[in-house]
């Protein structure tokens, strides 16, 4: 398990060529990427706070409640906090498994959770209007799938 | 001693992202209520309690959670990770 909360950029091909190269029993390897997307046009940049301290644990047990769901031999998660721009990635969960539906099952299960158990904030920066960015009750039911 | 934290627009209204606070409230709810009769930025904040969450040692729970013994409460509105 690799658990990383950090402001600097990162490049997910490479996480994920080195999350891949560490694997020794594992026949799939799994990867979702979150991008800051410019829903409404004309957005600046995308600030995240989070909770120092419990963005860590919540990120852990949600990986190690993967872990004890599915057959996998390793989790990783990379979220950024501070301040981004539209493109740039702002986090991934990459799942490795001996078959790919428990590394595609957990994967999905890591993001449904990661969304609205994880304390993360974003903020969109638009012209001169700055507004937090609403939790959706479909990110809430989602979690009623697990 | 109680460390309290806001964070989002909850620690924008209150002004503050931490404060440490002597209180005799027994649940998160009774600390919401304290605070609120405190000063009218604190019952902005705490207005509607369905569009906040919070964490009691860094755990999310329920508003009806106890803090005796808690070294640590916040407030934060539902998160947007991912």
């Amino acid at each position: 398990m690799d658990i990383r909360v950090q402001d600097v950029a990162f490049d997910a091909g490479q996480m994920l060529n080195e999350f891949t190269a560490r694997q020794d029993n594992a026949g799939a390897v799994v990867s979702f990427t979150g991008i800051v997307r410019d829903v409404a046009g004309g957005l600046s940049s995308m600030e995240i706070e989070h909770y120092p301290g419990m963005t860590e644990r919540a990120l852990e047990k949600i990986a190690q409640d993967a872990m004890a769901r599915w057959n996998l031999a390793d989790v990783l998660i990379i979220h950024r906090h501070g301040s981004l721009e539209p493109k740039d990635i702002i986090m991934m969960v990459a799942t490795a498994s001996k078959h790919r539906a428990d590394a595609f099952a957990a994967a999905d299960f890591l993001m449904d959770f990661l969304k609205s158990r994880a304390p993360f904030w974003k903020k969109e920066r638009t012209g001169d209007s700055v507004d937090w960015v609403a939790s959706k009750s479909e990110d809430e039911d989602a979690l009623k799938r697990w | 001693m109680i460390d309290v934290l806001y964070f989002a627009w909850v620690r924008e209204r209150i002004g503050l992202p931490k404060e440490q606070l002597e209180t005799s409230a027994a649940t998160v709810q009774d600390l919401v209520a304290e605070l609120s009769a405190r000063e009218d930025r604190y019952a902005a904040a705490f207005a509607d309690l369905t569009a906040l969450r919070c964490a009691v040692d860094q755990e999310l729970v329920p508003f009806d959670t106890s803090i005796e013994g808690a070294r640590e409460v916040a407030f934060f509105p539902p998160m947007t990770g991912g």
